[in-house]
């Protein structure tokens, strides 16, 4: 049954990143163009989601903000698992010292509020940009500041291994610690970064979406889920039409699916 | 143990405030207009007067002085003055600091009760669709940011607390419900179990003291979160907090308030992360 599920999600997710990927394809207009005739227009054949305030087509800049919400995360999330890895694995292999300032910046990292961190340091970032340069550093934002919990687990992982029997045979060896921090190491960090990896995707997404809603993440007219889901803040004009919803549907929909792919006790986005 | 743990947070404390008093004092050092007197732009001034008034400001040239006053003054309570909404810091955050603190507090016990109120029927009866129903909601929960969560409190209507109970929950049910199923699983708690005890005895006696560390280290790591979701949720549903003090201060790139506000929450969070710990350590060992 559990594996049937998570099938599921995998078949749904990868189904919704192709989508994204294709939007350039699947999408009947590009997110910027404005159909000026139809403002707010209602599901049609023409456009099956409607038209937001200013004419866009709400299915393209659904399919488009996808591919932004879905590139930009794992992104992110890559850049702050490498990070991680070498500062975590670095501290724990060193050990003293430098470990233990690794791991008290590591809790003054973990001890901040993670939007309070993410919105400072935005607003320390120009915000009259271009949209290719919000996005930018937005996924530069997340990346950056989402290194501390993984650079945690890695450094406890390098610091168990620093002292295995294999370590030490190959310290006794002669074998220099660079060359042991990228040959035995590391390798067997894989599994650790790997799962650090998918568990910050779901979490990158929501403060994505978090960020955008509060008009802090990607720039119009860039379509990103952030900033699709402002268009809930209507409440009427979601009662009118409810295809406004579709951002926010998706959005669970593939959150729901990381929730099933991933375990339950690492999923705390 | 208890003296190097406090003394082991302590520390953290005072590195937060330090590296946020730094941070502050180096953002007002870069703002536009740093060091630049209005008063130099009053035409009848003299050229003496012009240079007692730049001699004034010598202090607040040399970067060392300038920190150490900058420090002084935080110390002292004095936090600058917010360039966006022109008035002292320290007043904006005496006026919205109990607005968020007891929206947060009521938040933390609400998302709490909800989530232990779901969590131990799952340790204590073996009736699975409750369990299931729960799992089902917090995993709903959990999928929503916390931005869209103040959406439909505003579209609803409901108050500010709640949405951060709300926000809280899902994550508190999860960890709990793991923590304390893995307290139940014990050797102890099954011979308990095997003797006959009462479900609540076993849970009073047995299932909470071995889950109780961690349950409160939990309670720590909320506090950040409730105060995380605070932003979204204040700003969203227009309440007079911290949060949305924070985010109008981000729009109009008011460093210093924003930091103060950054180093305030954080200062926060570490004391109650501080009391969790300790709370912690004296549950593991009670002498």
């Amino acid at each position: 049954m559990k594996n049937t599920a998570r099938h599921l999600a995998a078949g749904i997710l990868a189904l919704v990143f192709s989508a994204s990927l294709l939007a350039g394809l699947l999408s009947p207009a590009r997110y910027d163009q404005q159909f000026r005739d139809f403002p707010n227009a209602s599901p049609s054949r023409q456009f099956p989601l409607g038209t937001d305030e200013l004419g866009r087509d709400r299915l393209s800049r659904l399919l488009y903000g996808s591919r932004v919400s879905l590139l930009l995360a794992p992104a992110a999330a890559l850049l702050a698992t490498l990070l991680a890895g070498v500062l975590g694995a670095t501290a724990g292999y060193l050990g003293g010292s430098p470990e233990r300032l690794a791991a008290a910046s590591m809790d003054l990292f973990l001890s901040l509020p993670w939007l309070f961190l993410l919105v400072t340091v935005r607003a320390t970032l120009p915000l009259n940009v271009s949209p290719l340069v919000s996005l930018g550093i937005t996924f530069l934002l997340l990346g950056a500041l989402g290194w501390a919990a993984p650079a945690r687990v890695v450094r406890a992982g390098t610091a168990a291994l620093r002292d295995s029997e294999f370590i030490l045979a190959a310290r006794a060896c002669g074998c220099r610690s660079s060359r042991l921090l990228l040959r035995h190491v590391l390798p067997n960090l894989k599994p650790v970064l790997s799962a650090q990896f998918w568990i910050s995707i779901p979490v990158f997404i929501v403060s994505e979406a978090n960020l955008g809603l509060l008009g802090l993440g990607v720039a119009e007219p860039l379509p990103s889920w952030g900033n699709l889901l402002r268009e809930l803040e209507n409440y009427q004009a979601v009662l009118a039409n409810p295809c406004r919803l579709a951002p926010l549907f998706l959005l669970v929909l593939v959150m729901g699916c990381f929730q099933a792919i991933l375990p339950r006790e690492d999923f705390t986005a | 143990m208890w003296i190097r743990r406090a003394v082991q947070h302590v520390s953290l404390i005072l590195a937060t405030l330090l590296v946020g008093g730094l941070l502050g004092a180096t953002l007002v050092r870069m703002a536009p207009g740093f060091g630049v007197d209005p008063q130099e732009l009053d035409t009848r001034l003299s050229e003496a007067s012009l240079r007692a008034l730049r001699d004034s400001h010598a202090a607040e040239r040399n970067v060392l002085r300038f920190y150490a006053s900058y420090l002084a003054g935080m110390l002292r309570g004095d936090l600058g003055i917010s360039y966006s909404l022109g008035r002292p810091v320290r007043d904006l955050l005496a006026q919205r600091i109990p607005t968020t603190f007891r929206a947060v507090a009521m938040g933390l016990a609400g998302g709490w009760l909800v989530a232990l109120a779901l969590a131990l029927p799952a340790v204590l009866s073996r009736r699975r669709a409750c369990d299931r129903l729960a799992l089902t909601l917090s995993g709903t929960l959990l999928c929503l940011p916390s931005a869209v969560v103040a959406l439909l409190f505003l579209l609803l209507g409901g108050p500010v607390p709640l949405a951060l109970a709300v926000v809280v929950f899902p994550r508190v049910f999860r960890y709990s419900r793991n923590l304390l199923l893995e307290a139940a699983t014990l050797p102890h708690v099954l011979a308990a179990r095997a003797k006959g005890l009462g479900g609540l005895r076993i849970l009073a006696r047995h299932i909470w003291p071995a889950a109780a560390p961690q349950l409160l280290a939990l309670a720590g790591v909320s506090v950040n979160l409730a105060f995380g979701a605070a932003i979204p949720i204040e700003v969203v549903c227009d309440s007079p907090g911290v949060g949305q003090l924070a985010w109008q201060a981000a729009l109009a790139r008011d460093l210093p308030l924003l930091v103060n506000l950054t180093v305030l929450v954080a200062l926060v969070t570490q004391a109650a992360n501080c009391a969790a710990d300790l709370a912690a350590t004296a549950s593991r060992n009670p002498r």
